[in-house]
């Protein structure tokens, strides 16, 4: 059975990247794949054809498109197929495969955010640096110096998936995932970081935890952070954490404290 | 608030009751999903026999149990769904037909006593109206969005609705058949992550839905699907109607509340027209899937609307005792179940 349809039948080569492939995703959906694994060149990419298709979009075109979603290697096209057809949007679209030039995202932003690592607030801490073989220090250091990437938002609402953590980090997921991680917790996977907004069910490795409420109806983009944004942690004590903590429950604490502005954020003055 | 004080109380939710609409759209990139009702053209239908525009906010009941009092005022409301309804009235329970609207007098109640067949019913009332949280009052619970106070409908919650209009009930004298054709869906995205014999084996099977099937997705059991090589692929978007087969081969169909993304191979794509029916079937009970390329499920989603439409175009006005009913009776009722005409106990 054929089920992946490839645009063109060019095989990978050295030269210009190979053009995405069309993957079905039911009568409603359809996905464009630029690739396979977790690779900045590939956020790029699915960051500019998205960016294409909203100036697309906004100019009057794409009748029936309902949004788009992008991940660390694809974009997933949802329409209303008793208004359009995917034929007809695949037409519209595929110029902007190639006219897409990958390129940083003007408005990505810097934060700094608030984690505390100490042992009641990391209950995979001391497991992990023995999974590692450093000293749970080390864990944080390496962590807390580490300017990360938010590749993605997905999983929960503002969950954020970033990378890349130094390869002395690099663990699986648990065998056993958790019934229950608490709201806020810093997690690790593979090469990935990233923080759950709410109490859920999760497989990563929980080392710190994070008192910044990560999504908030009331705020004019719910999500605080967005792919190409770029993140810190800055470790807390436990009471500066329990602090934090609260005024963010009280609504008194303002995420944009958070954000790092330097006159590199502002390039035209 | 009621503008005029009237109010439909949740006397009971039964075993899981929601305030649901068509669903927020745009933003799943920040990792919302759509929710909303899982049968849209429940939602469709109610509405329009209540007097409510279609997608208007309405009560989506799962296994039936839910239990309403007219607060403040006459209220009307309308059930979709097959579902075994009744009405008290004067101290005692009356069975009333689902597919119609109904207006409950002050203090009057009506409860879905359960279900003559499937899961899902849907519940409008007249005037109910609530502020959208981003773009919808659907209920996302996970996040705390939409519905009442993000969370799934409780005791003594009060609805804000309004006055009942004067004017006829309205019904859908032939509602739709349960349709136990199989599932129909399409290929892939991840089609090429399974054996030959994978993507054989989910047609030819029977697989049963497990007791884990909520408005996040359905599990089921069956003949485990074989992946080709790796059980996890880099997490890509998930739609609803999802089927993700994690390592141990048993298939997920992921409904509206499913998380947005996921790093298990999907090995095809429930049609949306389909998909109510996978939501709709009750635990224990079994599926059969078909593959369809992506340009019949799209004729499939097309042909699905125009089938709602002449559902929505056959709604009429019914006068009190008219024939109109004596036939509602007779093609609604599933014998065995509840006796139309026979009062029930009072209730205690």
């Amino acid at each position: 059975m054929q089920i992946d349809t490839a645009i063109d039948g060019a095989a990978q080569a050295p030269g210009p990247p190979p053009r995405p492939r069309l993957l079905d995703a039911g009568d409603a959906a359809f996905t464009i794949e630029f690739g396979d694994v977790v690779d900045p060149g590939l956020v790029a990419r699915v960051q500019a054809l998205e960016a294409a298709i909203e100036r697309s979009r906004h100019g009057g075109g794409l009748e029936g498109l309902i949004e788009t979603m992008p991940t660390f290697r694809s974009l997933t096209v949802f329409y209303d197929p008793v208004v359009t057809s995917r034929d007809t949007l695949v037409q519209a679209l595929e110029p902007l495969f190639d006219n897409a030039a990958p390129q940083a995202r003007a408005d990505a932003r810097r934060w700094e955010l608030p984690a505390c690592y100490e042992p009641a607030m990391a209950p995979d801490l001391l497991e992990t640096a023995q999974a590692l073989g450093l000293a749970p220090d080390a864990i944080v250091e390496h962590h807390s110096r580490t300017t990360f990437t938010v590749y993605m938002l997905g999983f929960m609402p503002g969950f954020p998936f970033m990378g890349d953590l130094p390869p002395a980090l690099y663990r699986p997921r648990r065998t056993e995932p958790r019934v229950r991680v608490p709201a806020g917790s810093v997690s690790i996977a593979l090469g990935l970081t990233a923080i759950y907004p709410w109490e859920s069910p999760g497989g990563w490795h929980l080392i710190a935890r994070c008192p910044v409420r990560l999504f908030d109806p009331s705020r004019p983009r719910p999500a605080l952070l967005a792919p190409g944004d770029r993140v810190r942690f800055r470790p807390v004590a436990v009471a500066e954490f329990q602090r934090l903590e609260q005024a963010a429950r009280g609504g008194e604490l303002d995420p944009g404290q958070w954000q790092i502005v330097t006159s590199a954020d502002y390039p035209h003055g | 608030m009621s503008i005029d004080n009237v109010f439909l109380e949740i006397v009971s939710p039964g075993a899981y009751a929601s305030i649901q609409d068509a669903g927020r759209r745009g933003l799943r990139r920040q990792g919302v999903p759509w929710a909303g009702v899982l049968d849209r053209r429940l939602m469709r239908l109610a509405n329009a026999l209540a007097g409510q525009a279609e997608d208007a906010p309405v009560i989506e009941c799962v296994d039936g149990g839910l239990r309403v009092a007219a607060r403040g005022g006459a209220v009307r409301v309308a059930v979709a769904g097959h579902a075994v309804v009744e009405h008290l009235s004067g101290g005692t329970w009356r069975a009333v037909a689902s597919w119609r609207s109904l207006t409950l007098a002050p203090d009057e109640q009506l409860r879905l006593r359960g279900m003559a067949a499937g899961r899902l019913a849907v519940l409008a009332v007249e005037g109910l109206a609530l502020a959208p949280v981003l773009g919808s009052t659907a209920t996302y619970a996970r996040a705390g969005l939409g519905g009442i106070d993000g969370r799934a409908l409780s005791p003594a919650v009060l609805l804000p609705a309004r006055a009942a209009r004067a004017g006829p009930e309205h019904l859908l004298p032939e509602p739709p058949a349960r349709d136990d054709a199989p599932i129909r869906a399409v290929p892939g995205p991840q089609a090429g992550h399974f054996t030959t014999e994978a993507q054989a084996l989910l047609t030819e099977s029977v697989y049963r839905v497990t007791a884990a099937a909520d408005r996040m997705g359905v599990r089921l059991e069956g003949p485990a699907l074989a992946h080709v090589g790796a059980r996890e692929i880099t997490s890509d978007a998930t739609v609803p109607g999802s089927i993700q087969v994690p390592g141990n081969g048993q298939p997920i169909v992921l409904l509206v509340d499913a998380q947005t993304a996921g790093g298990y191979p999907k090995i095809g794509t429930v049609v949306s027209a389909d998909l109510a029916r996978v939501a709709d079937t009750r635990p224990g009970e079994s599926l059969r899937f078909a593959w369809v390329s992506a340009a019949q499920g799209e004729a499939t989603a097309r042909a699905a609307e125009t089938l709602t439409r002449a559902l929505l175009a056959r709604i009429r006005a019914v006068w009190p005792g008219g024939v109109d009913e004596d036939a509602l009776y007779r093609s609604n009722l599933v014998s065995g179940v509840v006796d139309a005409r026979q009062p029930e106990p009072p209730d205690t």
